[in-house]
């Protein structure tokens, strides 16, 4: 049988890097093909190739037997190729007809178009169990559904080849199931589904075949039912990884911090975290597992000081903090020993323009270990930095460089150890691992857990729920701005998942 | 991404070069579309700002005015603050210079009056520069638009004052009495042996510029202010998450900036005119930004670029007294273009050099 998608010998480079290094891949029809790799691996460049974003250096596409020459995305389209973008292209405040028959209204006059469009959103509907109601604004929709209206928008264009990218990091477990459905459906229904992702468990759920990316090659294909998790992960990584977190029981000693009553407000006046308490202690981690979006980003901003709440207490190392007031600073937070890894390390851990050695002091400025008085002892600093390049293996070792120049992992290892080597009472860690590398997840979660052991209180906030599962001592889940419940990390994912989607909350507890 | 730097000599060197050279180019065209030579027009112009010792002088007194207010406008785009009310700050700047010789200069001597003269202008400036910053702080009102207000605000001002307040007796000039020898910077001619800059006012205000250049490098890069107000001008969330307050950075930069523009005053109005008068700083605080832009916000560019501006303001002068049909608007159009290509068109070239030099790395780099 032809297959779907063929490429033969892709080459891309973007001056000094080679993204794809002659790939050859090919789809059979009918099929969900998995892609993995780590970051930087080339996948999304290859996708973007195959969508026509870039224009690749050399190389071959042919779809359904034919050599094809892909200029942009309608001819992408115009051959049956289409995409879903890990951030949706959705506009929030028209409906969703409208946004399926944007670009592809038929005319300069609506009417017909749309009677046209609700008839074919009705036939889809039926025949890939695409619910979604046609007059419902996007924007009030949830993520989930919202993602549908992006599948659907492909297939009203006539897609016969999906492709997909990061489908799933907005998406609850059950949420992720449900896509994992309507996938098979569209696969039994004859159309090719694409599959980018890290995520090695979506991987052996979903796919039939599965390819490998690594450092911009395609290292191997496999049929998924005779491949496993640990195979792949080395394959990406081009050696063994450890893909469990190896930890001792934790001894958790005093009371390290103690939230009571806390609620925080946005600035469109919605109580986003609602009268949250909870004590962390010395030497255990604790995870706040849940769909992001659903309080912990403005619950972790809050504990180190950057939020105001409106109302509750925070005690951190038996110094009461009134969180409600500006006196409360992160700079104040930090001196009572609060450690702090940002979620989001690019807006807010770093200053990627600077170089390494600034961001190694980036919150400790001010310690006059950095310089007397109001100036800098650039001396100092970049001892400092080299010294944590070397005790946290940061690459390339050298601090003189612009920090956008290293990896994700690289990156996020520069926030850890600036925190870590602080030496705080407790450490706030906010998606210690997105964006990073397999090879550095396992480096970064070792040295969160010897942090543990050394007696340091840990607050994780994941939405990875295998990262929490596998770290925590215990794990705290929260949906709609509230903690709705505690439970060992051994729980069922499932339950779990339920909890995080604010399912049965009454059985739950 | 590598792919996306240039090497530094490129980047503050090269690009400056090729900025200019394209905005000569364009110059020489309109030249000789009015008829006359660009070659010719280029000699005279370099001929008369570096030439002879007055056209030198000259052009170093200019530079100084452009030093002043280019350091003014860098300070604040290190805090991604865009100040354009350079223009306000240094006429303001100029009431406090006024005040301190007034008062002064027929007690002691300019060496006493000097560091007065100086405060003065440096508080008026910052003074003027501090009510848009707390704006801009606490209600969020662009400073762009605000410092463009105060600009205006401060022309009415200070024509109100001269007119009714500080007026001399018996005038119709709107302008202060003329200062005595307390109130009179001593030009460099007189202060260092064997300099003779015939009759250009250019005197010591050109070391306080170079003073500030060398503060604003330590202020910037070597102290713990200026590595907040470089954290907060590229990442004000990260400026936030290291407990540096934006409110904070925003009123203290936006004042240094304010500062430094109003120190402009100093040569204009103690080093050169001995008195103060209407409109006396002319576009300068707007040059500054193109000084600026050009300068790459870095006080040694600022250097460069404010004797490049200094050139162009007393060669344009030279080219149009020699050159009739190069009338002085001509010579605005020449600044203009510098000014285009140099701040508009910044990175009209870093697109092409990138891939330049892209290709000439060694494929050693090549580890994605």
């Amino acid at each position: 049988m032809v297959p779907a998608i063929e490429l033969r010998k892709i080459d891309k480079s973007f001056g000094p890097v080679h993204a794809n290094k002659a790939i050859d891949l090919a789809v059979a029809k009918g099929s969900i093909h998995g892609i993995v790799g780590e970051n930087g691996a080339g996948k999304s460049t290859l996708m973007s190739i195959l969508y026509g974003f870039y224009r690749a250096d050399g190389g071959d596409i042919i779809v359904d037997g034919n050599k094809v020459e892909i200029e942009d995305s309608k001819t992408a389209i115009s051959h049956g190729i289409g995409m879903v973008h890990q951030h949706f292209m959705l506009v929030d405040n028209f409906t969703v007809l409208e946004n399926v028959i944007l670009g592809a209204e038929g005319g300069s006059l609506l009417g017909e178009g749309v009677a046209k469009a609700r008839a074919e959103l009705k036939r889809l509907e039926e025949e890939y169990e695409l619910k979604v109601d046609p007059d419902a604004v996007v924007g009030e929709l949830p993520v989930g559904l919202q993602q549908r209206v992006e599948i659907l928008k492909a297939l009203f264009r006539g897609a016969d080849i999906l492709i997909l990218d990061e489908p799933t990091g907005v998406l609850t477990p059950a949420e992720a199931d449900h896509l994992f459905r309507i996938l098979r459906v569209l696969r039994d229904e004859g159309k090719t589904v694409l599959l980018i992702t890290h995520k090695l468990r979506e991987i052996m759920a979903v796919t039939d075949t599965v390819s490998v990316m690594r450092q911009g090659a395609m290292v191997a294909t496999r049929k998924t039912d005779e491949t496993s998790m640990p195979e792949l992960a080395e394959l990406m990584v081009g050696r063994r990884v450890l893909l469990r977190v190896d930890k001792k029981p934790a001894t958790p000693g005093r009371t390290a911090l103690s939230v009571r009553g806390l609620t925080v407000r946005d600035s469109r006046g919605i109580d986003v975290v609602k009268n949250v308490g909870f004590d962390l202690r010395e030497g255990e981690i604790v995870g706040i597992a849940g769909v992001s979006g659903n309080g912990q980003s403005q619950l972790l901003e809050t504990l180190a000081g950057i939020r105001r709440a409106v109302s509750g207490t925070i005690e951190i190392d038996g110094h009461k903090v009134d969180p409600t007031t500006g006196t409360v600073d992160p700079a104040e937070m930090r001196r009572l020993g609060m450690g702090h890894v940002p979620e989001d390390r690019h807006r807010m851990g770093l200053v990627t323009k600077f170089y390494e050695y600034e961001n190694a002091i980036l919150g400790y400025h001010r310690d006059p270990a950095y310089g007397k008085g109001a100036m800098l002892d650039l001396g100092a600093i970049r001892e400092t930095a080299n010294g944590e390049i070397g005790k946290y293996d940061i690459r390339p070792p050298n601090c003189q460089l612009r920090t956008a120049n290293f990896s994700g992992g690289n990156q996020q290892k520069i926030v850890l150890a600036r925190e870590i080597e602080r030496d705080p009472k407790v450490l706030l860690v906010g998606q210690p691992t997105r964006g990073v590398d397999i090879g550095a997840i396992e480096f970064i979660h070792r040295r969160i857990v010897e942090m543990r052991d050394a007696g340091k209180a840990i607050l994780l906030v994941s939405v990875e729920l295998d990262e929490i599962r596998g770290l925590a001592d215990r794990v705290l889940v929260m949906f709609d701005g509230a903690l709705v419940g505690e439970r060992p990390p051994e729980t069922d994912e499932s339950e779990l998942g339920l909890m995080m989607a604010g399912v049965n909350r009454e059985a739950a507890e | 991404m590598s792919a996306g730097q240039l090497p530094r000599w490129v980047d503050y060197g090269l690009m400056p070069l090729l900025n200019l050279a394209a905005a000569f180019l364009v110059s020489g065209l309109v030249v000789l579309l009015i008829g006359e030579n660009p070659l010719e027009a280029v000699e005279i112009l370099i001929w008369g700002s570096l030439g002879w010792n007055e056209g030198i002088g000259f052009t170093l007194f200019y530079a100084t005015n452009f030093i002043f207010t280019g350091l003014a406008v860098a300070v604040a785009f290190h805090a991604s603050l865009f100040n354009i009310g350079g223009e306000g700050q240094a006429y303001v700047g100029g009431l406090g210079v006024a005040i301190a010789c007034l008062a002064l200069d027929r007690f002691v001597p300019w060496w006493v009056t000097l560091p007065f003269a100086v405060l003065g202008a440096a508080a008026a400036g910052a003074a003027w520069a501090f009510v848009p910053a707390v704006l801009q702080a606490k209600r969020g009102s662009h400073v762009v638009i605000t410092t463009i207000m105060f600009n205006f605000i401060a022309a009415s001002l200070m024509v109100y004052l001269l007119v009714n307040v500080m007026g001399k007796e018996g005038s119709m000039q709107p302008e202060t009495r003329t200062f005595e020898a307390g109130g009179r910077l001593p030009l460099l001619q007189d202060v260092i042996p064997g300099l003779d800059f015939g009759t250009a006012p250019l005197n010591l205000s050109l070391i306080i510029a170079l003073l500030a250049s060398l503060a604003v490098w330590v202020l910037i890069w070597r102290t713990k202010l200026g590595y907040e107000i470089r954290t907060f001008g590229a990442s004000p969330t990260a400026a936030v998450y290291a407990g540096i307050s934006p409110v904070r950075i925003t009123i203290i930069t936006m004042m240094i900036s304010g500062g430094l523009a109003g120190m402009m005053a100093i040569n204009e109005i103690m080093g050169s005119q001995h008195r103060l008068l209407i409109e006396f700083v002319s576009g300068y605080g707007f040059v500054g930004i193109a000084v600026a832009l050009m300068g790459r916000a870095h006080p040694v560019g600022i250097l460069f670029a404010s004797i490049l501006f200094g050139m162009l303001y007393q060669g344009g002068a030279e080219l149009a007294f020699e050159k009739p049909s190069i009338t002085r608007d001509m010579i605005v159009v020449i600044q203009g273009l510098v000014i285009l290509f140099a701040g508009a068109l910044e990175h009209m070239f870093r697109p092409a050099l990138i891939r330049i030099f892209s290709f000439a790395r060694t494929p050693a780099t090549e580890a994605a």
